[in-house]
């Protein structure tokens, strides 16, 4: 199981004096699906952002196996651009990379095909529902064929039911394309239903303090959100939370 | 409304035009019940007779006055949203130049005019300038919040991906300013007519090449009052129709995407 990115004894300090992250240790392994999970303000898209070179560590090393074009990065909101369509807004990383038209075109409707959303290419931003507009932004990052997925708590907006419906397809999308997937998150059961392992951290300044493995077999299907081992797995993230606040 | 059909369209028009014209015949009422001579105030109905009559010189003035104040908006779209991007590009061109922009925009234009008009000999083009300074400021200023206003985690996602920094202007800060910089465009259109016709004011020169404004000039030297009044119908004409033309451009740009331009739902 190699390392696909590697965080070495990293730590970040914003201008302003904040320390948010000292000494995070971290390997993304490949094909895995990791989440980060740790209180409000703790460092989680801190460390997101540093993975994805959106921003420079203040010490230590980062490492990308891959290089960063494998990336592809989903924000909290859908951050799409409101003035394009659909079709235009997954398109769009293909567009900056220059690839032709006529095959852009194509991918992108392959990629929303993807996500559940063929049929509305040419549906603007303000014309589809929240959970319709994460799933373009799901299928803008996946349009690159990326390796890795960095997703900043991408549901947390949404209802619970969109927030399902979107767990089991993520689940799904991860297991077909054999993605690599970092997902940030502040809900235990969020958590222990996607992950295979958990990092869970703590606050002031954030540091990863246990590494979960979640080793329940896939597919999860709905009923595994019922289980007795799925009950278990958030009964350990939860207890490793309560201690992650007690440390903060 | 109350049962729930919706108002006609129409009706947005018909009320202020019904109110327009009632205002209008009260003038002409008034102007006749008390036999207020022409020279003071002429009523509507002889406004127009003139407008007819004088059709021919009053629309040479009113096209010259349009074309400048046309011209004049058109550098300043080009020149404002050049200097726009220069400033979104660079933080040194913007600090070095805006506080000059802001002297030009606060000093009155009928105080600059002459020195203006002294300067260039040509008079057409020393109206144009400043008609352009009037219109200059709003689509620079407009255009500048706009560029920067664009949402930070896409500007992030196009670091991402590597965009070049045309890239990110070109599909990224250009269509985000758009609302902003036609905002900016509306008002500079009516400034622009405002800044042709006091320009022409103050240079006050007159032949077959002048303008509406030296036409209600030269008919108030003449007591020709009725023209007076037919040469300012005009000028308002011309604004309000600028006015409805950008304001269609602006809606026709930003209709389907913009909550300024979407259908309220009732
Ligand atoms: N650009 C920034 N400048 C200064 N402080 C920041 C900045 N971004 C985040 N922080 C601070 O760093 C800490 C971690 O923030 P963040 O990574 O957003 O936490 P999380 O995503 O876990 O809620 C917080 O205390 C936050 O206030
Ligand atoms: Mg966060």
């Amino acid at each position: 199981m190699a390392a696909i990115v590697t965080c070495r004894n990293i730590a970040k300090r914003f201008a302003n004096g904040t320390l948010a992250l000292d000494d995070v240790s971290l390997d993304v392994v490949e094909h895995q699906f990791l989440s980060l999970l740790g209180p409000s303000g703790c460092g989680k898209s801190t460390l997101l952002r540093l993975i994805a070179g959106l921003s420079e560590p203040s010490a230590g090393k980062i490492d990308w196996q891959a290089g960063a074009s494998g990336l592809s990065f989903v924000f909290q909101e859908p951050t799409l651009m409101p003035w394009a369509t659909a079709l235009d807004n997954v398109l769009l990383p293909l567009r900056l990379a220059h690839v032709p038209t006529a095959e852009r075109q194509d991918r992108a409707t392959v990629a929303l095909a993807q996500v559940g959303l063929a049929g509305f290419e040419k549906s603007y931003p303000r014309e589809l529902s929240g959970g319709m507009k994460m799933r373009v932004s799901i299928a803008r990052a996946l349009v690159t064929r990326p390796k890795v997925l960095l997703m900043d708590e991408p549901f947390a907006a949404l209802d619970e039911i969109t927030r399902f419906r979107l767990n089991n397809d993520l689940l799904e999308l991860w297991q077909r394309e054999s993605l690599t997937v970092v997902f940030v998150t502040h809900s235990v059961f969020e958590s222990a239903f996607l992950s295979q392992r958990i990092a869970v951290m703590a606050a002031r300044p954030g540091r990863v303090i246990e590494d979960i493995a979640v080793d329940a077999p896939y597919p999860r299907l709905p009923d595994y959100r019922t289980s007795l081992t799925y009950n278990e797995h958030c009964r350990r993230a939860s207890a490793a939370l309560e201690r992650a606040m007690a440390h903060g | 409304m109350a049962d729930g059909r919706p108002t006609t369209d129409w009706s947005k028009f018909v009320a202020p035009l019904v109110l327009g014209l009632a205002a209008l015949a009260l003038w002409e009422g008034l102007v006749r019940a008390f036999k207020i001579p022409p020279y003071l105030l002429p009523g509507p109905i002889l406004i127009l007779q003139t407008l007819v009559t004088d059709w021919q010189t009053l629309m040479e003035s009113w096209w010259i006055t349009m074309s400048i104040s046309l011209a004049a908006l058109s550098v300043a779209v080009i020149l404002g949203v050049a200097l726009a991007v220069a400033f979104a590009a660079s933080k040194w061109i913007e600090r070095s130049f805006f506080p000059y922009a802001v002297v030009l925009q606060v000093t009155p234009i009928v105080a600059i005019a002459p020195l203006i008009i002294i300067w260039v000999n040509d008079v057409k083009l020393s109206l144009l300038i400043c008609a352009w300074i009037v219109a200059f400021f709003p689509i620079l200023s407009n255009t500048t919040v706009g560029l920067n206003s664009a949402d930070r985690n896409l500007v992030d996602l196009f670091r991402l991906y590597r965009a070049s920094g045309w890239q990110t202007l070109r599909y990224l800060k250009l269509p985000a300013a758009m609302p902003y910089f036609l905002a900016g465009l509306r008002i500079s259109g009516g400034l622009s007519l405002i800044g042709a016709v006091v320009a022409e004011f103050v240079a006050g020169t007159g032949g077959s090449q002048s303008g509406l404004a030296y036409r209600i000039l030269e008919s108030g030297y003449q007591l020709r009052i009725p023209r007076m009044f037919a040469a300012l119908a005009l000028i308002s004409a011309s604004g309000i129709l600028l006015f409805l033309a950008l304001s269609l451009l602006s809606h026709l740009c930003l209709r389907r995407w913009h909550e300024s331009a979407l259908k309220q739902e009732s």
